[in-house]
């Protein structure tokens, strides 16, 4: 096999002779309260096998019977796409051997699913770009595996172990066209395509616990055809950084098999995140003749015309409608009105704007302090323990002059750790930003004596030294000195002899 | 007092434990002392159900004498077939790969018969997940044939037509995927019932073809069968193919007659390669119906002769894909093997039967990409003509006569290296199958070596009270005796 370059490695001049053509299949695991062909309970953290029944165990003579709540879950997502959603759609049986797949066929959605033909936009710094839903159908999940004593492959194990807790729980299988060139845009595509489920709340659709799940058909063509080149299909991408890691660790491959006139062969790679490269999946692994067929158990789903208008009539806001009222409305940056969106932070900002809160504020401290707090807590945004009251309070007390920006993000951090609103930690901690000259004077005075290089060189005329000096008041007066006082009583202090 | 037990029906079974005439328990007692007595020279049963029997038929007698309700058939001993699930009970197919297997559940017609107090007396022999016409497919050895013993009972639901005929349990329960009831009951002597596509629900029945697999009653007489079919029917939240409208009334027009009745004699049939002696009793159903009133004119199903060749295409793609999940993970027979597919492949070796295999193999390559469309869609196609058939020749007939099977109880062996002869045993019994339709097949005399020959009524869908009306009348009128007399039946046999 040819050793593929680095992705920083390709030139500008390989770059532009091929194009990728990229299409993703995500798997949505839905947060319905049952399973999608039995009354066994969805919820996480069960000891192995105990949400389990005849049913999705696949014990002899058991019987699937679909989940309304599955159905109305995959039309509203259909909704939201813009799918048309099929009047009449089937269940057909994809029958292979696995050991984590009870009945060893998984009921799924052919060749009438139930939602077809939507899309959505997606923005990278390229531009915007439509990309097309071919379809949406709904399938059940698989148990899990636990290989022991290979590296987690069922090939080499010692023995392996099935929970089937997860078999069973419903899935939505979005399927785009391969309407992406980049993996920029794929990103981007799985972005908003998480934005809109959890929008639509029928999912929590967090890629790292395989809530949300992606695989990505990858195949390079030469810029200005049409026809495509041969597809690779990818796996085991389980978050968006590996999404786009892959996609170019992938095309960089496929370009380097192409440029040096070696054919693409059309196979499943499985993506390794340590080792940052894609593999071929082991022959036995992959599957070529499924045998579907209508499953005789089931019935043909026919939603009511009424039922679907009804869905679609109490559908909530999409994000890119929530985006722009951010823009348009309230004044935002586009990139910012993205951010806050897809970390599910909008809410967050309204409320806070309908504090009294100015938006662009609000936003800021959103966009910087609150995102910070939350990847380092490791807390989904969308459930930040911050309301919009206490927000806007902190914006209040930071443009009254009461806090300085330093001390505003201090008593944030003390607000997202649960020690109150920002009013009460002001109050408990006596914090209160000082601007009187009279009181910074000695603080002052005592941090040029206490550095007497950096104060030289200020006199000297180098604005610049004057930062260990600022750095010094604020330390001694825990914070709480106005820096602009501070720098003011420094120039002046420090001014040039005349 | 014994004997007079076993050779009573249902009904009368019935009366007697309601008048205080006879405990549940004696009843069902005499019951297990004929199967004991039989058992060793029919083979009727994988498991006989002493013991439980016994506790449930006590519970009877305990509660009649309470005072408090019982079901509509409290304390009558019944055959199951071992193709249903019944809860901690080894439930095995006749299959070597489900050998000490015990359901976690019961199946809803199990749990029906519980509620109806019917007296599960032992789980009865079947060819191997309900594939075959002569019950030599059980793993377990085959079922004999009451009238003669060197003969098959028919298949696959034998187990259960042989321990009807023997009178080892007035009522029994078997499936229909393409005959099983109905071509056994006529082999033994009996009524068996395959119901409408729906009407008894299938969970719990451990599948074979999903979309033709029947749950339905076996009896001596019509009317208990139609008793048995009542306590059954009916729909089930627990499975989506269940017909959603309560079941139609079965004993009320059961006595209403045939008289200006439209009966359709399915003509072309009778040419086609039926014995005499099933010939003679077809003769003697249409001589009996139409002394009774009835107007017999011959009909036409011109595609039905494309059932067997589609049905041979659509059982066993289903049945492919239904029997996948015997693969030695979770439950049942497993053969250890170095790696997953290994086992896989050892256990479904060692535990699957011949015709399993066969079959198995059969709906895995018609179900192939690049072939689905020459089979599979194409079998679906010729389904629809016969529904077509069906619903024209149902515009100038209320019901149509047939034969059941081509012929008569054959000898255990003759047919079991050749499938496509067996396989021609369901060539009568397939369309309704096929059509989702009701059939019941009815004893109609003996042939000349004085073996059972049956007649096959069929009815548009739901036509059940139809169907048993039209039995009830012929029934009547043929007054055939189901006593086992043929030259090889034992004495205890014939009771």
């Amino acid at each position: 096999m040819t050793t593929a370059p680095g992705a920083a490695e390709a030139t500008a001049e390989q770059a532009e002779r091929w194009e990728p053509v990229i299409g993703l299949e995500v798997h949505v695991e839905l947060s319905t309260r049952t399973k999608m062909f039995c009354g066994c309970a969805t919820d996480f953290g069960g000891a192995p096998n105990t949400r389990t029944c005849p049913v999705c165990l696949g014990q002899p003579g058991s019987l699937p019977v679909a989940n309304a709540g599955a159905v109305e879950y995959g039309i509203r997502l259909g909704l939201a796409l813009g799918c048309r959603i099929a009047p009449d759609s089937r269940f057909h049986r994809k029958n292979y051997f696995y050991p984590d797949m009870p009945k060893n066929y998984q009921i799924s959605q052919y060749d009438v699913p139930l939602c077809v033909g939507g899309g959505l936009e997606v923005v990278t710094g390229a531009g915007r770009r439509h990309v097309g839903i071919t379809r949406v159908h709904m399938e059940e999940d698989t148990g899990k595996s636990s290989h022991v004593g290979s590296g987690g492959r069922i090939h080499g194990a010692d023995h392996s172990l099935v929970d089937y807790n997860r078999a069973g729980i419903p899935l939505l299988e979005v399927v785009s066209e391969p309407d992406l060139r980049s993996a920029e845009e794929a990103r981007a595509y799985l972005t908003e395509l998480r934005a809109i489920v959890r929008t639509l709340g029928i999912s929590d659709a967090k890629l790292e616990e395989g809530s949300m799940r992606c695989d990505a058909n990858v195949s390079l063509r030469p810029v200005g055809h049409t026809v495509f080149g041969t597809r690779v299909e990818i796996k085991n991408m389980n978050s968006l950084r590996s999404l786009g890691r892959a996609i170019l660790y992938e095309v960089v491959r496929q370009r380097g098999l192409l440029d040096a006139g070696e054919p693409v062969v059309q196979e499943t790679r499985h993506w390794d995140e340590d080792a940052g490269r894609t593999s071929p999946l082991r022959r036995k692994e992959e599957i070529t003749d499924y045998r579907y067929f209508p499953d005789p158990d089931l019935v043909p789903v026919m939603p009511a015309p009424e039922w679907v208008e009804r869905l679609r009539a109490d559908l909530p806001e999409m994000p890119g409608v929530t985006r722009s009222r951010l823009t348009e409305g309230l004044g935002l940056p586009a990139e910012q009105a993205h951010t806050l969106v897809h970390a599910g932070l909008a809410g967050l900002l309204q409320d806070a704007a309908a504090a009294g809160s100015g938006p662009a504020e609000a936003a800021n401290w959103l966009t910087n302090e609150v995102l910070t707090w939350c990847a380092e807590h490791g807390v989904d945004p969308a459930d930040a323990p911050l309301t919009g009251a206490a927000l806007a309070e902190l914006v209040g007390l930071v443009a009254d002059g009461t806090l300085s920006a330093r001390l505003g993000r201090s008593v944030l951090v003390d607000a997202l750790d649960g020690r109150g609103t920002p009013g009460r930690i002001v109050a408990a901690r006596g914090l209160r930003q000082i601007s009187d000259s009279d009181r910074l004077a000695a603080a002052v005075d005592e941090a040029i004596a206490a550095n007497p290089e950096a104060a030289a060189r200020v006199r000297e005329g180098n604005p610049k030294a004057v930062g260990p000096l600022v750095g010094a008041v604020m330390r001694a007066t825990g914070g709480q000195a106005n820096p602009r006082v501070v720098n003011e009583l420094l120039r002046s202090r420090l001014a040039a002899p005349g | 007092m014994t004997a007079a037990l076993t050779r009573a029906t249902a009904v009368e079974l019935l009366a007697a434990m309601g008048a205080g005439e006879v405990a549940a328990v004696e009843v069902v007692r005499a019951h297990l002392e004929r199967i004991a007595a039989t058992e060793e020279r029919l083979h009727a049963f994988l498991r006989v159900l002493d013991e439980p029997a016994l506790a449930h038929a006590a519970d009877v007698d305990r509660r009649r004498a309470a005072g408090e309700p019982l079901g509509a058939l409290a304390g009558v001993p019944l055959a199951l077939k071992d193709i249903l699930c019944t809860a901690g009970v080894p439930t095995t197919c006749g299959s070597r790969i489900l050998e000490g297997y015990r359901p976690p559940y019961d199946a809803t017609v199990v749990a029906r018969l519980r509620a109806a107090d019917a007296v599960v007396v032992g789980k009865t022999n079947l060819d191997e997940f309900a594939m075959g016409s002569s019950t030599e497919n059980s793993a377990f050895g085959p079922t004999r044939n009451p009238w003669d013993t060197s003969r098959v009972p028919g298949g696959s639901s034998g187990g259960s037509a042989a321990a009807v005929a023997a009178f080892d349990a007035p009522l029994g329960i078997g499936t229909d995927t393409g005959g099983s009831i109905r071509q056994p009951a006529a082999l033994c002597g009996v009524v068996g019932l395959k119901p409408t596509y729906g009407l008894v629900s299938r969970y719990g029945l451990v599948a074979f073809a999903s979309s033709l697999d029947q749950v339905g009653p076996m009896a001596r007489t019509v009317t208990d069968a139609a008793l048995l079919l009542g306590a059954v029917a009916g729909p089930d939240p627990m499975d989506s193919t269940s017909l959603q409208e309560p079941a139609p009334d079965l004993l009320g027009d059961l006595d209403r007659g045939v008289d200006g009745l439209r009966v359709g004699l399915v003509a072309e049939e009778i040419e086609d390669g039926m014995a005499p002696g099933v010939r003679a009793g077809l003769a003697r159903a249409v001589e009996a119906l139409e002394r009774l009133g009835a107007k017999v004119a011959d009909v036409r199903l011109p595609h039905a002769g494309y059932g067997i060749a589609a049905y041979y295409l659509i059982a066993p793609s289903e049945a492919s894909s239904n029997l996948s999940r015997y693969d030695g993970v979770r439950y049942g027979l497993r053969v250890d093997g170095a790696t997953t597919e290994e086992m896989t492949a050892r256990t479904r070796d060692a535990g699957f039967g011949d015709e399993v295999k066969r079959r198995v193999m059969i709906g895995t390559h018609a179900l192939s990409a690049g072939y689905y469309d020459a089979y599979y869609a194409q079998a679906q196609r010729v389904r629809t003509l016969i529904m077509r058939d069906f619903a024209a020749a149902y515009e100038s007939c209320d019901v149509l006569l047939g034969p059941t099977s081509p012929g008569t109880a054959f000898p255990l062996g003759a047919k079991i290296d050749d499938p496509l002869a067996m396989y021609l045993n369901d060539v009568y019994t397939v369309p309704s199958n096929l059509a989702g339709a009701p059939a019941l097949s009815l004893p109609a005399g003996l042939d000349d070596g004085g073996l059972p020959v049956g007649v096959q009524l069929m009815a548009p869908a739901l036509g059940e009270p139809t169907l048993l009306r039209v039995a009830r009348a012929l029934e009547a009128e043929l007054a055939f005796d189901p006593t086992p007399r043929g030259a090889r039946s034992s004495e205890e046999v014939r009771a």
